[in-house]
C-alpha cells in the first residue's frame, strides 16, 4: 500500500509539471507579438493625402462613426456601434484624435501593432471584431498614412462602452492561440503568375484594407474565415439575413460584368437597377470615395477568384 | 351569365390569392420601379447622351407604379421574409414617412421635366437616395 501510494504520489507530481509545461507552451504561444524593427521603419513619415484613400478603402467610418452619424458627421470616430455576435457583443471604440478618449495620442507604430498584429498599445491581443486578419495583409507603408491622415480627423470626447462577453472569450490572452491559426500576411489567393496588375492590386484591396472576406466568406465554429469558401457569401455574423456570394458561382455574381462590379461599388445600383440594401450602403458610401482605378482592380479581382455555390 | 359568374369568382379568387401573398407583390412593385427607371440609368451614368423625352418619359412611367406603393397592402403586420428586416413594423412610423417621400418626390419629378443633364441627375440622385435610405435601414441583405 505505501509502495502504491508512492506512485500515485510521483504519478500526480509528474501529471502536474507536465500540466504546468503544458500551461506554460500555451502562455508562451499565446504571447502578443509586435511589429518587427523592419516593419516599424517600412512605416514610413505618412503621408494624409495617401492615407484618406486607405481611409476610404478601410471602411473605417462603417464601424467607428457614431451609430446614425450622417454626411460629414462620419469623421467623427466617436465610436459606439454595437456588433450583436454569437461570441458576445463587441462595441466599436472611440478612434478620433482625442488623445485620452481616442487614439489620438498612438504613434505610428502603435497603429501598425493594432492593424496587422492585433496588439494594443499596452500589450493585449485586440479582438477580431477590428478585422485585423485582413488588414494584417496591408503595406506598412499605407498604415503610416492612414495614421497621418486619422491625424486630421475632429477628436471627440467619451469613451465608447467596453465589449459584453461570456467566458471564455472574455479572456484576451487566449487570442493568441487563435491568431496563431488564422493570422497571417500571405494573400488568400494565389493569382496565376501572369495575373494583371490591375488584378493584383484588386486582391491588395479586397484582401487586406476592404476586408470585404469578413462578412462575405463563411466562418467555422471559433470564427475563423474559411478560406476553402473565400467570398461565397455567409450567414450574417451580425444581425439578420444573409451576406451575398460575391464570387461567380451558383447564387454570385458570375453575371456581372468588370464594369457592373466597378458601377456598383461607386453608386450602390445593381445591373438589374436594384440598390445595395444593410450594411452594404455603408461600404458602397466608402468605395464611391475611391479612384475608378480601384473600382475597377476590385472587379477584376472579383472575376478571377475561384467560383463557389453559396456559402449560406 | 352562369359563365360570367364562373369567370368573375375565378378573377377574384385570383386577386384574393395574389393578395395574400404580399411577398411577391412587394418584389413585384419593387422590380417595377427598376424597369420603369431602366432607361434612364446609362444617362445619369452618362454613358448615354441626355434626351429630354425619354428622361420625362421614365419618371412619368416610375410615379405610375410608385403610387402602388401601398405600405398596408404590401408589409401588413407579420408578413416577414427573408429579406425583409423585422424592424419594419418595429418602426412602421417611419417606414410610412418614408414611404410618403418616395410617393411625393415620384409625382414631383413626373410633373415638372428636366431641362438639361444637370437637373434631372439632381433630381434623380434625390430620388433614387429614397431606394437606398429605406433598403440601408429595412432590407436585409442576400436571398
Amino acid at each position: 500500500m505505501i509502495l502504491a501510494a508512492g506512485v500515485l504520489k510521483r504519478l500526480a507530481i509528474a501529471i502536474a509539471v507536465l500540466g504546468a509545461i503544458g500551461a506554460g507552451a500555451l502562455w508562451f504561444l499565446s504571447a502578443p507579438e509586435r511589429l518587427n524593427a523592419g516593419e516599424v521603419a517600412a512605416l514610413g513619415n505618412g503621408d494624409a493625402g495617401r492615407g484618406e484613400r486607405i481611409f476610404h478603402a478601410g471602411g473605417c467610418t462603417s464601424c467607428h462613426a457614431r451609430p446614425g452619424a450622417t454626411a460629414e458627421a462620419v469623421l467623427e470616430l466617436a465610436g459606439g456601434l454595437e456588433l450583436k455576435t454569437p461570441f458576445g457583443t463587441f462595441v466599436a471604440p472611440n478612434i478620433s484624435s482625442d488623445p485620452s478618449d481616442g487614439i489620438g495620442a498612438w504613434s505610428a507604430e502603435d497603429l501598425g501593432n493594432a492593424m496587422l498584429k492585433g496588439v494594443a498599445p499596452d500589450g493585449s491581443h485586440l479582438y477580431p471584431a477590428f478585422p485585423y486578419p485582413s488588414y494584417a495583409r496591408m503595406q506598412p507603408s499605407d498604415i503610416g498614412d492612414l495614421h497621418a491622415f486619422l491625424k486630421t480627423l475632429p477628436p471627440v470626447s467619451g469613451k465608447a462602452p467596453g465589449h459584453q462577453l461570456g467566458f471564455p472569450f472574455n479572456i484576451r490572452r487566449g487570442l493568441g492561440l487563435w491568431k496563431l491559426l488564422f493570422l497571417s500576411d500571405r494573400p488568400v489567393i494565389a493569382l496565376p503568375a501572369d495575373a494583371t496588375e490591375q488584378a493584383r492590386l484588386g486582391r491588395y484591396l479586397v484582401e487586406g484594407p476592404g476586408h470585404c472576406g469578413e462578412c462575405h466568406t463563411p466562418r467555422n465554429a471559433i470564427g475563423g474565415t474559411d478560406e476553402s469558401r473565400w467570398l461565397a457569401g455567409a450567414v450574417a455574423a451580425e444581425g439578420e439575413g444573409n451576406v451575398p456570394n460575391i464570387t461567380s458561382g451558383e447564387g454570385g455574381i458570375g453575371a456581372w460584368s468588370e464594369s457592373d462590379i466597378a458601377s456598383f461599388l461607386e453608386s450602390g445600383f445593381t445591373p438589374d437597377f436594384d440598390t445595395a440594401g444593410g450594411s452594404m450602403a455603408a461600404v458602397i458610401r466608402n468605395m464611391s470615395k475611391l479612384r475608378p482605378e480601384d473600382r475597377a482592380a476590385i472587379a477584376a479581382y472579383l472575376k478571377a477568384v475561384p467560383p463557389h455555390p453559396n456559402g449560406y | 351569365m352562369k359563365k360570367l359568374a364562373v369567370v368573375l369568382s375565378i378573377v377574384a379568387l385570383g386577386t384574393g390569392v395574389a393578395l395574400a401573398d404580399p411577398h411577391e407583390d412587394r418584389e413585384a412593385v419593387m422590380k417595377s420601379f427598376g424597369r420603369s427607371l431602366g432607361p434612364v440609368f446609362p444617362i445619369a451614368k452618362e454613358e448615354k447622351p441626355f434626351d429630354a423625352a425619354t428622361v420625362q418619359a421614365a419618371l412619368v412611367a416610375f410615379n405610375e407604379q410608385a403610387q402602388k406603393f401601398d405600405v398596408a397592402a404590401l408589409f401588413p403586420e407579420g408578413s416577414t421574409s427573408k429579406r425583409t428586416s423585422p424592424k419594419i413594423w418595429e418602426n412602421m412610423a417611419d417606414f410610412q414617412a418614408r414611404a410618403d417621400k418616395l410617393k411625393s418626390d415620384a409625382a414631383a419629378a413626373a410633373a415638372a421635366p428636366a431641362a438639361d443633364l444637370a437637373a434631372f441627375k439632381t433630381r434623380f440622385g434625390g430620388l433614387m437616395d429614397n431606394c437606398n435610405g429605406c433598403h440601408e435601414a429595412y432590407r436585409l441583405s442576400g436571398d
